[in-house]
């Protein structure tokens, strides 16, 4: 399947009701929210307004820029215009709108972790014993101290994240995750929805339409952070043992504690790496993983993908929702996006949306499966006040490129 | 007020830098810097205004408050040291870049940038 043009971003359409950002206050209250008071709510309602008014007014003159400036100027030293998105940034890299644009945006996202951690870090003591009250005894959460944190976690902070997910400034500290809570709803202007599950439900929703009458006995979320998007696998296949696995501890703490206020039940959250799980062959009939892949390297995703394909049970499916892969996608395209893998602390981004995963299954354990290609809208809740226009800021819309399998009987 | 941390410890944990080193995208970063100030300032004036904004709907709302009463005003003590403590977290928050290349100073030129790291993870 070829990407569709789409994923391009596209300006609001004229007319459009009020093109602001959603107000943070719309966004999802559940039982470990951090507490805001009147500024930090401000600050983020100026970040996610910040965000859209990049996305939607400011990006776009790159385009320009290149056409205009760079690409004539690269041209008269080099002879030809660049043939690829490495060409692209050689020639973008001293343009003056293109270095500006960068500049503000690493600083919104520099922002967004100091507006969040200003809010977490004031009350993590409080929010460590919440966590804790609602953790303590239960058997739905299990944690290995033992885990060790990979290469590819711990030699840059993901996403501009200090102390990326797993940092514990004290035993049963759970700031990292409640500032990755916090900040989302405003860095993706609201499009994954109040509790950020629009990626999960958006799942659910496709696979009770790929199979209307199935019921999955054991389905697996691989690096589920706080959980927000197993929560809504959970609740649509209530019989269902869901088990989600994640490294960092910080994350499982304050994401079973959230899903156990919000009534889950049939949730499990376990502190494992996904590259060799402790769950027997077969265990699962439904394995599924929302933008994690990116943040893992070459050899892991590839580990990862051989490890689901031994999970997986006859008859069972498998699915990971990331960025659209490279492939067919225009160069300019493929350099914006590229922006997040050297300026986003998003090390192994450019090198999986260069991968087609769909070739890549056969030789990890699916070569008998129905390999497919397809895509997944996020499904934001009902009272989200509908935004005006829907922009894709490469890499943070509410749609998905979906690659999976599905095993015969 | 903090809980788990001292303000001084709380301030510095709130700004600190990612690991990995900064991209700076101006031949002269100094220009970079100035820009995460300016930004900052951006965002500060944005929430001042926002809350200016609450005020005056809640007065309109719920009574009145001469301007007098505003120019007259004379903080306690305990209030102006609320005062001065968000003034310190005012500062912070504006001169965020200060304390972070401060930071990236101290641990020295090692840390990979996330360019490396790419070129790395993509064996």
């Amino acid at each position: 399947m070829e990407p569709k043009p789409h994923y391009i971003a596209r300006p609001s359409p004229s007319g459009a009701e009020v093109d602001c950002a959603p107000a943070f206050t719309e966004a999802g209250q559940h039982s470990m929210s951090p507490q805001l008071e009147h500024d930090d709510i401000a600050r983020f309602n100026f970040l996610a307004n910040f965000n859209k008014f990049m996305a939607s007014k400011v990006v776009g003159g790159n385009a320009v820029a290149y056409e205009q400036r760079a690409k004539p100027a690269y041209a008269a030293t080099q002879g030809r215009a660049p043939r690829d998105r490495r060409e692209i940034r050689a020639a973008m890299r001293p343009d003056p709108y293109y270095r500006l644009w960068s500049s503000l945006r690493r600083n919104a996202m520099e922002m967004r972790q100091q507006a969040g951690r200003s809010v977490v870090l004031r009350q993590a003591g409080r929010l460590s014993a919440r966590a804790q009250a609602a953790n303590t005894g239960a058997a739905t959460l299990r944690l290995d101290p033992g885990t060790q944190v990979p290469r590819y976690q711990s030699a840059i902070d993901n996403h501009c994240m200090p102390g990326s997910y797993y940092q514990e400034y004290f035993p049963a500290d759970v700031s990292a995750a409640a500032n990755y809570d916090l900040g989302m709803f405003a860095t993706t202007t609201g499009l994954f929805g109040r509790f950020l599950d629009g990626a999960g439900a958006g799942t659910a929703a496709w696979l009770r339409k790929l199979r209307p009458d199935w019921q999955p006995r054991r389905i697996l979320d691989i690096g589920c952070g706080i959980g927000h998007n197993s929560v809504p696998l959970a609740r649509a296949y209530p019989d269902a043992e869901v088990i989600a696995v994640d490294l960092a501890a910080p994350m499982l703490r304050y994401g079973h504690a959230r899903a156990s206020g919000m009534q889950v039940a049939n949730l499990t959250f376990m502190q494992c790496n996904a590259e060799q799980l402790p769950f027997a062959d077969g265990y699962f009939d439904f394995i599924y993983s929302t933008m994690f892949l990116h943040e893992t390297s070459y050899v892991a995703v590839r580990k990862i993908l051989r490890e689901a394909s031994r999970l997986l049970a006859r008859g069972g499916l498998h699915v990971h929702l990331e960025q659209p892969p490279y492939q067919g996608m225009d160069e300019f395209e493929k350099f914006l996006r590229d922006w997040d893998c050297y300026h986003n602390n998003e090390p192994f981004w450019t090198t999986i949306n260069d991968t087609r995963l769909a070739d890549l299954l056969p030789q990890l354990g699916f070569a008998g499966d129905r390999i497919f290609e397809a895509e997944i809208h996020a499904i934001v809740d009902r009272e989200m006040p509908k935004v005006a226009a829907e922009v894709e800021d490469y890499g943070r819309g509410g749609m998905w490129y979906v690659v999976g399998s599905e095993r015969p009987q | 007020m903090t809980d788990a941390f001292s303000h001084a410890d709380y301030l510095k944990l709130v700004n600190a830098a990612a690991s990995g080193k900064r991209p700076y995208f101006f031949d002269n970063p100094d220009i970079d810097r100035l820009i995460a100030i300016v930004l900052a300032m951006a965002g500060e004036l944005a929430v001042a205004r926002e809350r200016l904004d609450t005020v005056e709907r809640l007065l309109a709302r719920k009574g009145t408050l001469s301007r007098a009463d505003i120019d007259q005003f004379q903080p306690d003590s305990a209030e102006a040291a609320e005062r001065g403590r968000w003034h310190l977290e005012y500062l912070a928050r504006i001169f965020r870049v200060l304390q972070q290349e401060q930071e990236l100073l101290q641990r020295g030129p090692d840390e990979p940038s996330s360019e490396e790291v790419a070129g790395e993870l993509a064996r």
